[in-house]
């Protein structure tokens, strides 16, 4: 199908009142979750389990010289004591990064960042093994910590990773990508350069969830159980098999109900293999749930990067070149999950969505104290980190020319007319039509009006005697681009498995069918929205189609959801496995209906005889023939099913507006988010109430990265952000009601022209929030998070760093 | 210590240690797991369940506080006899209010308090009701509306139910 | 999730009651009332008392009445009864607007007046509410009952004048004529601690200047939550500008703030200043029947 042939929103709704293909439809998870029947990790309970609980570094950075567990050994209830001691014995010490390099499950030589894995304790119960870990007497040497990752190459800098053979520096890589030389020429004939630092701070994705699981290898048939908070079911089931030496077809991998992933859950945990272990050592199932510390500390942070930007135009605003110099900071190891290829991810995505020939970037990745991770938090693999780099760079740029940015953007991106559109650093831009998405954020906004409004209040505030109080105005645009759906098997892969996803569609006999799927839901609804992709080529009502997902026993391997990418790819599978079914039941409907299949034409859920509309045969009646004794065409195998492995042909680029507007108080910095305005394009949307849920979330993300979340360090490197009293999430009190618009343009190459938006406005809001506070201030840069504190010191021209600890 | 507290209306009793929290209590003893914990700080209100018919959090509340009292949690809050849904719950559903769905049992008995008290609360009293309940999935927008939803449906469904 | 070491559980059912097993179980025993400051502490395992005394059942201690020329405020009563007390609104507006601040609706229904000062946070909101209000806590033990200033309650972060075998069961505050007051609280965001705050009470007499004020201050290292100088600059003077201005700098530059994730101390210095001077003159405006 062509984005041309992109029906509307089906019309005709189902038996029970859903829409047969495209709408808003009630969502079919919601029935278990409403009564407390949802299912997650915690909630499992298996016969004899035990609990797991993890003794943890309260160092930065220290040598262990001993580590002594007799008297955990000791208490009564505790069956297990694990150090990295033991697991090195069975090989199981380190383990690969998704990055290449490898991390340790339990601490032997060295601990290397606060909240570090040291030993594990199996008991009877959750209460016994944390009091265990308080009778194991660790004795550590500390050393100097490396916090500021601006002096992790420092020549004096100690060498985190002495583990790694003839490593004496922390450089981790350079990578680039772009024209240097044309970003040369371009900026050194430019009208106007501007040039700007930025810290994209530390974040983290903090799903209400924390990390767990339940491990079971049964001693008898030697078949290892994990039930998991996993976003990817069967890329841990491949892991769990290289790490362990386990065969991979003697382990099931079962994600129930997640409360919530956002790139927390994609990778692979020290305490998930510590179950492991805990149940091989115990002979009995053993349960891991990280409390909420752990979970901040230890499990994958997000961004992390301090820029330089540089952007050169004319002087009437015309963008010639971006370029970019990032320090990346990617804690004690290289565990950072993308694609293989891409190891500062998807960031050369950077030049975003205007039109200009030269842009460069380089990154350069350096080891400190912390903990790892880097690529999470619904961040497309650092496409949030791209978007705010430009989005800064162009307001930046705004400032110096005293232009308003709604103009100046207006003025510089990609026209409709340009898609496909190669970047100057790679990417081919499916479609877009970027103006016609700032004009209707505009609208909505009342962007003019709006303006006006901070016109007269700048002009009372000059006056004199006037309110030292009132609260200043700001407005902040962000237009975003994003590429979602990774991706085409040849460019993308990680460890070696390309990310192509799988997907079953089977139709039972009576008409009813099945979809098995490789990604997992953790909140997106999968359950109903993949419902309405094969009901949307089939005509089988949503009610009719279950979707099965998270178990890898039962479903066909892919790499599962994150980076946007279930719609994208499996959403494309499931299409295309209908369509297959489709194409199987045209061949089913003319046996039976004794005619040519070139004779049939297809109504919603049926096939008919060109000409004579009351001779035809409904899915279900097709289904029912293909599965009887019907004589099927030679070749023709019976049974109404699809299997389908979907490798995509690129990925898709959904893009979006978006305009904040908030009031400072100028006395004490505090900041109130009045209005956010979102316009979203994402293609059609199959069901525009969970696209707008999908929205709703990413902008409160927005607003708690730009005034509140960030994870600091002090000189000594204990994390500052360990708990929800330091690492603070937006509240409903914070968030403004959101105010939604759209744009449609479908995707050329997907099979049903959709492009994913669960990330969309993760990466795309938080510029527009720090736009919005710059321009009440007045101000060119400041680093967010914009705390009152934060506030007030740039107002005062004295900024805070955000990644140390406030002195 | 035994303790006996009536969860949902059913009495539930169990030996249980001191230091035991009532989110413990209620997952591992009562078996109701529809209650869950997001933290360690009482910030999430994850856990929150009734106390004597007003919401606390269960994660920073001694089971044994609970001996003698009163609780109720999700899995009480629909109809106990016909299974219809709470307008609560029916809310949530018809305005999108959840998503992963693991902040939402506290947030509905949040809702269903603030309703008791207030049946008609405008978006700022709703706001303020539910911020110590954090939701990391739904922006709170559609929480909002799912109870006002909820606001606007009470009359019709309980006469639906007694008739 | 994290969970608090063993201890023994005893339960009080009057505060004779509570002040036998404070004084059988000795100085590891602690009260617990709504236990919301208390049991985070004891999960991380920072607080480890060997015998919890639940005073829950004291319920009464549960009230606010009028008694008096003083409103009398049991130990046990809950945050949100406090923010709803109509009889605290009708003379203090300062309960409502600070109570509003504190932690999260939930919390408040559970959390309670003797918890929080007891536990004498030093960024505690209620502890500068009766600073400013100049409270009285009621203490007793065996020995009977005892009154103390709220000026002399606080005895350092975490430290108050309870002694061993004694349990606070009263805070009184006076009641002022003609009087206005209000809270100011600065939150990096809602249901956090202050990074600063302020509040204040201004009395007017006959002759339209102010006849008294309170200012209490918190999350700064204000000495006893409060800031005698200022108060006495103002006691006597008319409301001015001038004195509001003067009366601010004078508690910024006396307070002691300590740099954390907050904010560094020149910003919490500078919101002490701006904090008090709003609710000085908010408690001013209402004096005078304005809105504010």
């Amino acid at each position: 199908m062509t984005a041309t042939e992109i029906p509307p929103p089906d019309a005709a709704l189902s038996p029970a009142g859903n829409p047969l293909g495209f709408g808003r439809m009630l969502r079919k998870e919601d029935a278990r979750f409403l009564r407390g029947q949802g299912h997650y990790v915690d909630d499992l309970r298996l016969p004899g389990m035990l609990h797991g609980a993890i003794l943890r570094s309260p160092y930065a950075h220290a040598r262990i010289v001993s580590i002594d567990t007799s008297a955990a050994e000791a208490h009564p209830k505790v069956k297990a004591v694990i150090t990295g001691a033991v697991l090195e014995t069975l090989n199981l010490a380190w383990m690969p990064t998704l990055s290449g390099d490898v991390t340790a499950v339990l601490a032997t030589d060295k601990v290397r960042y606060q909240g570090q894995e040291v030993a594990f304790v199996v008991a009877e119960d959750e209460y016994s093994a944390r009091d265990a870990l308080e009778l194991i007497d660790v004795e550590y040497d500390p050393l100097p910590a490396v916090v500021d990752a601006r002096h992790a190459l420092d020549p004096d800098a100690p060498v985190i990773r002495d583990d790694l053979e003839g490593r004496t520096d922390n450089h981790i890589y350079d990578w680039e990508a772009g024209d240097a030389a044309a970003c040369e020429e371009v900026f050194a004939k430019a009208e106007v350069v501007v040039a700007q630092d930025m810290i994209y701070p530390r974040v983290h994705p903090a799903p209400m969830e924390t990390c767990g699981s339940v491990a079971h290898m049964d001693p008898v048939t030697g078949k290892l159980t994990v039930w998991t908070t996993t976003q990817a079911p069967h890329a841990h089931r491949t892991v769990y098999a290289l790490v362990a030496g386990l065969p991979e077809h003697k382990i099931q991998i079962i994600s129930p109900d997640i409360g919530g992933g956002f790139g927390n859950k994609v990778g692979i945990y020290p305490g998930y293999v510590l179950s492991i272990v805990g149940s091989i050592v115990t002979k009995a199932p053993v349960k891991w749930m990280e409390d909420r510390s752990e979970n901040l500390m230890s499990t994958s942070f997000a961004r992390d990067y301090h820029m330089h930007g540089e952007i050169a135009a004319t002087k009437d605003g015309k963008i010639l070149g971006l370029r970019v110099n990032v320090l990346a900071d990617h804690g004690a190891f290289n565990g950072v999950a993308q694609p293989t290829k891409f190891p500062a991810g998807f960031f050369h995505i950077f030049t975003g969505s205007y039109d200009y020939p030269a842009a460069h970037c380089k990154v350069t990745a350096v080891y400190t104290n912390k903990a790892l991770g880097g690529v999470a938090y619904a961040c497309s693999f650092r496409i949030t980190e791209a978007v705010y780099l430009v989005e800064r760079m162009v307001d930046c740029l705004a400032f110096e020319l005293k232009m308003d940015p709604a103009e100046l953007r207006m003025k510089n991106l990609l026209r409709p007319e340009q898609f496909p559109y190669t970047t100057p650093t790679g990417w081919e831009y499916d479609s877009g039509n970027y103006p016609a998405a700032l004009d209707e954020a505009k609208r909505i906004a009342g962007y003019d009006e709006l303006r006006r409004e901070q016109a007269e209040r700048r002009a009372a505030a000059a006056e004199p005697g006037a309110d030292p109080a009132a609260p200043l105005m700001g407005i902040g645009i962000s237009f975003f681009t994003e590429g979602v759906g990774a991706g085409p098997r040849k460019h993308m892969d990680i460890l070696g498995l390309g990310m192509a996803d799988g997907c079953d569609l089977r139709v039972h006999p009576t008409g009813k069918a099945q979809l098995r799927l490789s990604v997992q839901t953790q909140g997106q609804g999968h359950e109903t929205t993949f419902a309405q992709i094969v009901s949307h080529v089939l005509g089988i009502p949503p009610e009719d189609i279950e979707v099965i997902h998270g178990d890898t026993d039962n479903t066909p391997f892919g790499l599962g959801t994150y980076g946007s990418r279930s719609t994208p790819v499996s959403g494309a599978a499931a299409a295309v496995a209908a369509q297959r079914v489709k194409d199987k039941a045209r061949i089913v409907a003319a046996a039976a209906l004794e005619c040519s299949p070139d004779d049939l034409e297809w109504e919603h859920g049926r096939w008919y005889v060109k000409g004579d509309p009351s001779k035809g045969q409904t899915m279900a009646e097709i289904a029912m023939a293909s599965h009887g004794s019907l004589e099927l065409p030679e070749g023709v195998e019976g049974h109404l099913d699809a299997s389908v492995v979907y490798n995509p042909p690129n990925l898709t680029y959904p893009f979006g507006c978006y305009i904040a507007v908030v009031d400072v108080d100028p006395q004490t910095g505090q900041v109130k988010v009045r209005r956010f305005i979102a316009v979203d394009d994402c293609g059609p949307r199959i069901n525009p109430m969970i696209v707008e849920g999908q929205v709703h979330g990413g902008l409160a993300d927005g607003v708690g990265m730009a005034l509140m979340e960030v994870i600091a360090f002090d000189s000594d490197g204990n994390n500052l952000g360990g708990s929800f009293m330091d690492y603070l999430l937006p509240t409903s009190m914070e968030c403004p009601s959101w105010e939604l618009g759209q744009t449609v343009t479908p995707s050329p190459h997907h099979p049903i022209g959709v492009k994913g938006v669960g990330e969309s406005a993760t990466v795309g809001s938080p510029a527009a929030v720090v736009n919005a506070v710059l321009d009440a201030l007045q101000l060119r840069h400041a680093d967010m998070p914009f705390t009152p504190a934060a506030t007030w010191r740039a107002m005062q021209g004295r900024p805070l760093r955000p990644d140390l600890a406030i002195e | 210590m035994r303790v006996t507290m009536k969860v949902n209306g059913q009495e539930t009793t169990a030996e249980i240690e001191p230091r035991l929290l009532l989110v413990h209590y209620l997952r591992e003893s009562a078996g109701l797991t529809g209650t869950h914990w997001g933290c360690d700080t009482s910030n999430c209100g994850a856990c929150t369940v009734w106390l004597d018919g007003a919401p606390v959090k269960s994660c920073t509340t001694l089971a044994a506080m609970a001996d003698g009292h009163e609780v109720r949690t999700v899995e009480g809050l629909a109809d106990p006899v016909t299974g219809d849904l709470d307008p609560v719950q029916q809310g949530f559903m018809e305005e999108h209010g959840l998503q992963c769905g693991f902040c939402t049992p506290g947030m509905m008995m949040t809702a269903r308090a603030l309703l008791d008290r207030n049946p008609d609360p405008d978006e700022d009293t709703i706001r303020e009701a539910i911020s110590g309940n954090l939701c990391r999935c739904t922006g709170y927008e559609n929480i909002v509306r799912a109870i006002r939803w909820a606001a606007t449906h009470q009359t019709v469904d309980s006469q639906e139910v007694s008739a | 999730m994290q969970t608090p070491a063993p201890f023994e559980y005893e339960r009080a059912a009057s505060v004779e009651e509570a002040i036998a097993l404070l004084t059988r179980h000795g100085p590891e025993a602690r009260l617990i009332a709504g236990g919301h400051s208390l049991l985070p502490m004891m999960k991380l395992r920072l607080a480890r008392p060997e015998t919890l005394i639940d005073i829950n059942g004291l319920a009464d201690l549960d009230y606010i009445r009028v008694e008096g020329d003083q409103i009398a405020i049991g130990a046990m009563t809950r945050h949100a009864t406090v923010l709803e007390s109509a009889v605290l609104a009708e003379h203090y507006r300062i309960f409502a607007e600070a109570e509003r601040v504190i932690a999260d609706p939930i919390v408040r229904n559970r959390g309670t007046v003797g918890g929080s000062l007891c536990q004498a946070d030093p960024s505690e909101d209620l502890s500068a509410v009766f600073a400013a209000l100049r409270g009285q806590v009621v203490i007793r033990s065996v020995e009977g009952a005892r009154t103390v200033d709220l000026g002399n309650f606080h005895r350092g972060p975490y430290e108050t004048a309870v002694g061993d075998g004694e349990i606070l069961v009263e805070v009184r505050v006076p009641i002022r004529t003609r009087t206005g007051s209000a809270y100011e609280k600065v939150e990096r965001r809602a249901g956090d601690w202050s990074v600063a705050a302020a509040g204040a009470f201004v009395q007017f007499g006959d002759d339209g200047s102010i006849a008294d004020v309170g200012i209490g201050i918190t999350a700064v290292g204000a000495e006893h939550f409060t800031c005698a100088p200022a108060e006495d600059l103002l006691r006597g003077r008319p409301p001015t500008a001038e004195a509001i201005e003067e009366a601010a700098a004078i508690c910024a530059a006396s307070c002691h703030p300590s740099a954390d994730q907050r904010g560094p101390v020149d910003y919490k210095r500078h919101l002490v200043g701006v904090l008090v001077a709003r609710a000085l003159n908010r408690s001013i405006a209402r004096a005078r029947g304005e809105a504010a």
